[in-house]
């Protein structure tokens, strides 16, 4: 039987577009030392680390002994993790894994990146697979254009459908000192602003980001002695489907599944916690929407809504702060994203969120909310935190 | 490069050269060979599922079992999903930058259950659309790679 684990401190640096003033080392060292200071405890008390970014966008590739002197490992265990786009919640995954087993009572996860440090698109292609994908493969933005020509064909959603998303994520980030844009935006400016990749506009799409995060995760031996109040892990899950970036449009083909890595996670995470009906029971989500037209579709994988049911719930403002379950108060993906500390982000909103920390963004009464990750060949991580302490321990 | 003394300090990594060299695979080379050598599409069954994989590949990953029976499949398909990239960018196979606009295509060939990513000769969208029949165009000089096609020309 596993043990109960929380998040039981937060630290972030300031998301922005560049951070010339710090090494790698430095930026992970600002959010480490911020996470130490919120749990009260010097790097003595940490018994072990799990680190993670995608090395090679930076070109730093064994950036946990580089790290070190900003990690604060040294001579401790640490493990480092590189997922794509799902890095920092695999991070977060991993530290609570690391708890359950009982192994280890106090472990520091840190996710971060240095976008400014190369060029993103090309770093991303290079992800994939070097015969089948790289050719033709136009990063991120191109791929996940694919998935709204098929999501608007498949549902008859629109653009203007996307565009409220986009408004949503960048109104929600002027409440959040840490995002990286502060953008006031309108629907006009969102379908005003260039085509990246029909449809993708830039209005649209998330910035590249240079950030780091660090959350402290403990056992329920514990998690009561430190500074702040627990956010617990009710359950976690991931799923990859797919190896070849062409492969998850086969999905847009036969239809069996909407976005079946994310379906399967969170009906796997929703079944052991006991969700029914995550509109209702999800006080707030934290969700990795990279892009606009994510904030439809996933929602519809996540099962808030039927197939082709996001549109009209977006407009009516069910996602907004003040409606029925607000997501990403922080201004999520599309207003920071340090890859591989955006996942890690997630979890530490709806840790603050819980805590009652988070400031303007705060969401009145925050018992049950979701995070997730996403990456790739739309592969997707789930996690599901609460302010009570859970039952007992589960995957 | 600036001459301007910078206070913040930032080091360039250059022009440098990292070659790699990576294995395509038995049946990976095969379908490559067969573009080369005979402008041919060909794919591999799988003897549970019955689904047929392009490019091939040797495990079905739902069934996990080894795949060996290879198929031909046609040089023509139709379009499952598309974009038109139109935002520059460095390709990091040849450090120049892509031409664009480009419309970029998952195309399912006649006789496939799978989608090959490759370019369309239309840039246009409102010329474009998920369904649309779609044939290969292949290189004159073809040397064993996915751009041994040119692009899918709209039929
Ligand atoms: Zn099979």
């Amino acid at each position: 039987m596993g043990k109960r684990v929380a998040v039981t401190a937060v630290g972030m640096t300031r998301q922005r577009s560049a951070r010339p003033d710090v090494s790698g080392q430095e930026l992970i060292g600002e959010a480490v030392r911020m996470a130490l200071d919120d749990a009260g405890m010097t790097r003595k008390d940490i018994d072990a680390i799990v680190i993670g970014n995608m090395d090679h966008f930076e070109g730093i590739n064994y950036v946990d002994t580089w790290s070190v002197d900003g990690s604060g490992a040294l001579m401790k265990p640490i493990m480092k993790l590189t997922t794509g786009g799902t890095t920092g919640t695999t991070i977060a995954m991993a530290a609570y894994y690391h708890v359950a087993s009982g192994l280890f009572d106090r472990v520091l996860a840190i996710g971060w990146e240095k976008n400014s440090e190369s060029d993103t698109t090309g770093a991303i292609i290079t992800a994939f697979d070097p015969f089948w994908d790289r050719p033709i493969f136009a990063g991120a933005v191109a791929g996940l254009a694919m998935e709204a020509t098929a999501y608007m064909k498949e549902t008859g959603a629109t653009e203007e459908d996307a565009a409220y998303v986009a408004v949503r994520e960048r109104t929600h980030a002027l409440n959040n000192p840490y995002a990286h844009l502060h953008l006031n935006m309108t629907i006009a400016d969102v379908m005003n602003s260039p085509y990246l990749s029909w449809p993708v506009k830039m209005g649209d799409m998330c910035p590249r980001t240079d950030g780091a995060c660090a959350l402290i995760f403990a056992s329920e031996d514990v998690a009561d002695g430190f500074p702040r109040k627990p956010a617990w892990i009710h359950g976690v899950a991931d799923r990859h489907l797919w190896a070849y970036t062409s492969d998850p449009y086969l999905d847009f083909k036969t239809g069996e599944a909407w976005f079946p890595a994310m379906q399967k996670s969170s009906q796997d995470v929703y079944r052991r916690v006991g969700i029914t009906d995550p509109l209702e029971q999800f006080d707030v989500a934290e969700l990795y929407l990279p892009y606009s037209f994510a904030g439809l579709r996933y929602m519809e994988s996540l099962g808030f809504c039927e197939k082709g049911g996001a549109p009209a719930l977006t407009r009516a403002g069910t996602f907004d702060m003040g409606g029925k379950c607000p997501v990403n108060p922080s201004g999520g993906v599309m207003s920071s994203n340090a890859i591989g500390a955006t996942g890690l982000i997630r979890v530490a909103e709806c840790a603050w969120q819980i805590q009652g920390r988070a400031g303007d963004r705060q969401v009145p009464d925050v018992e049950l909310a979701l995070a997730t990750g996403f990456g790739g060949c739309f592969w997707s991580d789930v996690l599901v935190l609460g302010k009570e302490k859970p039952e007992k321990a589960r995957g | 490069m600036s001459e301007e003394k910078k206070d913040l300090i930032t080091l360039e990594s250059g022009e440098m050269a990292q070659p790699f060299a990576w294995s395509a695979g038995t049946y990976g080379s095969k379908f490559l060979t067969e573009l080369r050598d005979n402008k041919k599409f060909v794919g591999v069954k799988c003897p549970q599922c019955g689904k047929v994989y392009v490019p091939p590949r040797r495990v079905c990953g739902p069934c996990f079992v080894e795949l060996t029976e290879l198929v031909p499949v046609s040089d023509e398909g139709e379009i499952v999903t598309w974009t038109v990239v139109s935002f520059g960018f460095v390709d990091p196979a040849t450090g120049k930058q892509k031409p664009v606009p480009y419309c970029y295509a998952a195309i399912m060939l006649d006789g496939a259950d799978t989608v090959l990513l490759h370019f369309v000769d239309e840039t246009d969208p409102e010329k474009i659309q998920i369904g649309a029949r779609v044939k290969a165009v292949f290189e004159e000089e073809r040397t064993g790679s996915l751009l041994d096609i040119k692009h899918f020309e709209m039929v």
